[in-house]
């Protein structure tokens, strides 16, 4: 079976994002940039399905400027077979991102689709629905345990409350939560042998599908910062605080 | 401009998410509330009684019970013609659900909104909190899904008509089956509702720990257990007990985080909360920027001598 795994160049998770005094955005100039990290769990789910044997071949694809080249061979170094980046140079919204991997899969007709939940620059948490909504294909979100058996995926999914199991047909859409394994570091030999993988590179305006943005961005502005607060000595002072100060006991 | 809400709710009752989705939605226009399960009589007579709600539409079917995707996209999408936006509270099934739905109606979603400025003028937070981003949606139709914690709950007193609608041709749910459902009952509130969060983090070592220093606490309190990543990570909690970009968002009037050190993910699930308490050995730790009223000490010695604090304060 092929896998299919769309994967985001962001911002790196441990870097604090800063707005620009403009309110136009989050300031990424000469930030470090590195795979979402859910996407990164998705990419070592498939590279254990292959070794598992359940997964022929790993496409791991990428829509984005032409540095999300990186992002692929970071993919391609954890055990993707081949990667395919579909430059656009203007941030896609989700929906646009949806349709332009719909037409990949169109083409590519994995048996499964499996990606991050979230983005963690946009925080939308929506492309992998929009993408089965689209394909027509069940999907099975939040994923923190898969299981394959033939023609059909076994997905345990973290929910409010606590877990639920599902049983998709393949193909399907599944998106990874944190929990769904620990991505492994690709190792210095695998990393060089990942710059010799076929790695495609092709105009977002190949694929003929309706990107133009819905939404405009007005501003983007700092959230309201918490007065500093602080420090109490003792146990008893701090419940006299809570009590009388703050007042919420 | 009419609304429709998609309730959240556990059959008998509305959650206090949904009453918040509904002032958001009474921002924007009439608001009719969809109640989509099974056995939701309970649930739809008191989205009858919420505050400005005018029509309840009731639909049910095993598939909509479990809340399948397939289902309440087969469902809510013929029923979007109606309405000029659908509401949905930022939940896990509402984070599961409205996209799906949106891309069906050809519709860019619009999640964890925490403003309304105007019909079609959105503030989401974006970077995990750390910016805010003002949208304007050119979409005729608008899905959105709700932060709650941004919102009030609406209150009680209005007198809906509730009509039963027919469950759609999801009742098929296209290729997904439910299979089985872990949920963890418990007395406490529940976590995106109650006034008094006790979080755990890793400083806990272990669950046993974590039961026997997080839990008698937020008990003594009233309040609900949270948990940072690490903790959940670890197995000293359970997973929906996860606070952070990417768990649970909680704004109660008291946050209290013990051994929790306060990496920006888990501030973007708590940093609005009223007042926000931290207990962590390190005088250093980032959770102290935040906090109103921080105690450097060990949580072995500090947890005890709260709670004896507490109790001698009437608690
Ligand atoms: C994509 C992504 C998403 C994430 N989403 C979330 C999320 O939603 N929520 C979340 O919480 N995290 C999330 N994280 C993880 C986050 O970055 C941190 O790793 C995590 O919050 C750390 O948990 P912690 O504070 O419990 O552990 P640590 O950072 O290890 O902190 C433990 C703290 O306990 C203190 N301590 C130790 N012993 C004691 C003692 N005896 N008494 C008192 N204090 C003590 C230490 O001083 C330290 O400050 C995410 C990370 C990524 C990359
Ligand atoms: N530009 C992109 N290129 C490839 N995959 C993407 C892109 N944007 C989002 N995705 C995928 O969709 C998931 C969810 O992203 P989002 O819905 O934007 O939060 C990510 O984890 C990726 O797997």
């Amino acid at each position: 079976m092929k896998v299919l795994v769309p994967v985001k160049r962001v911002i790196d998770s441990n870097v604090k994002a800063r707005v620009k005094p403009d309110q136009s955005g989050v300031d990424l100039a000469n930030v470090k940039m590195a795979m979402n990290p859910f996407c990164e769990i998705a990419v070592e789910e498939a590279v254990r399905l292959k070794e598992k044997g359940i997964v022929s071949e790993i496409v791991v694809v990428s829509i984005g400027p032409a540095q999300a080249q990186e992002t692929i061979r970071t993919a391609l170094a954890m055990g993707g077979d081949r990667g395919l980046l579909v430059q656009s140079d203007v941030d896609l919204e989700p929906l646009a991102v949806a349709k332009v991997l719909k037409a990949v899969a169109d083409e590519e007709q994995p048996g499964l689709i499996l990606m991050g939940k979230q983005a963690i620059d946009g925080d939308n948490n929506a492309v992998g629905q929009m993408l089965s909504a689209l394909l027509g294909w069940p999907q099975a979100t939040f994923a923190s345990k898969i299981e394959i058996s033939g023609s059909s995926a076994k997905v345990t999914r973290e929910v409010d409350g606590g877990l639920q199991t599902l049983d998709v047909a393949l193909p399907a859409v599944i998106t990874a939560d944190l929990r769904l394994n620990e991505p492994r570091y690709a190792s210095l030999p695998n990393i060089m042998k990942a710059k010799k993988k076929d790695l495609a590179v092709k105009a977002v305006g190949d694929y003929g599908v309706d990107i133009a943005p819905r939404l405009t961005v007005l501003k983007v502005a700092e959230p309201p910062k918490r007065a500093g607060g602080i420090k109490v000595e003792t146990a008893d002072d701090m419940v006299a605080k809570l009590k009388t100060e703050a007042g919420v006991l | 401009m009419t609304v429709l809400v998609i309730a959240d709710h556990d059959g008998k009752s509305i959650r206090e998410d949904t009453l918040k989705t509904v002032t958001a939605a009474a921002q924007l226009g009439d608001v009719d509330i969809l109640v989509a399960g099974k056995g939701v009589d309970g649930a739809a007579a008191a989205a009858a009684k919420i505050t400005g709600v005018k029509k309840v539409l009731v639909a049910e079917s095993d598939a909509l019970g479990h809340g399948m995707a397939e289902a309440f996209e087969a469902l809510v999408v013929p029923l979007a013609a109606g309405y000029d936006a659908v509401l949905i509270p930022s939940t896990s099934q509402g984070k599961n659900i409205a996209p799906r739905i949106a891309a069906k109606l050809d519709v860019a979603p619009i999640t964890d909104v925490i403003q309304i400025v105007d019909a079609s003028t959105f503030v989401r937070p974006i970077y995990a909190g750390n910016a805010l981003e003002t949208v304007k949606s050119s979409d005729a139709k608008k899905v959105i899904t709700v932060r709650p914690t941004a919102f009030k709950p609406a209150g009680e007193g209005g007198s809906g008509a509730i009509s039963k609608i027919d469950a759609g041709a999801g009742a098929g749910a296209g290729g997904a089956k439910f299979i089985s459902e872990e949920i963890v009952k418990s007395d406490r509130p529940e976590l995106g509702a109650a006034k008094i969060v006790v979080s755990g983090g890793r400083a806990m070592g272990s669950a046993e720990e974590f039961t026997r220093v997080i839990e008698p606490l937020a008990d003594l309190l009233g309040g609900a257990v949270g948990a940072s990543r690490a903790a959940v990570d670890a197995g000293y909690a359970p997973n929906d007990y996860q606070v952070g970009q990417t768990g649970k968002v909680v704004a109660p009037d008291l946050y209290i985080a013990i051994g929790i050190s306060g990496a920006i993910q888990h501030l973007a699930g708590m940093k609005d909360s009223k007042v926000i308490v931290a207990i962590n050995k390190d005088p250093d730790a980032p959770i102290f920027a935040v906090a109103d009223y921080g105690l450097v000490s060990d949580y072995k010695t500090a947890v005890p001598d709260l709670m004896a604090a507490l109790k001698k304060a009437g608690k």
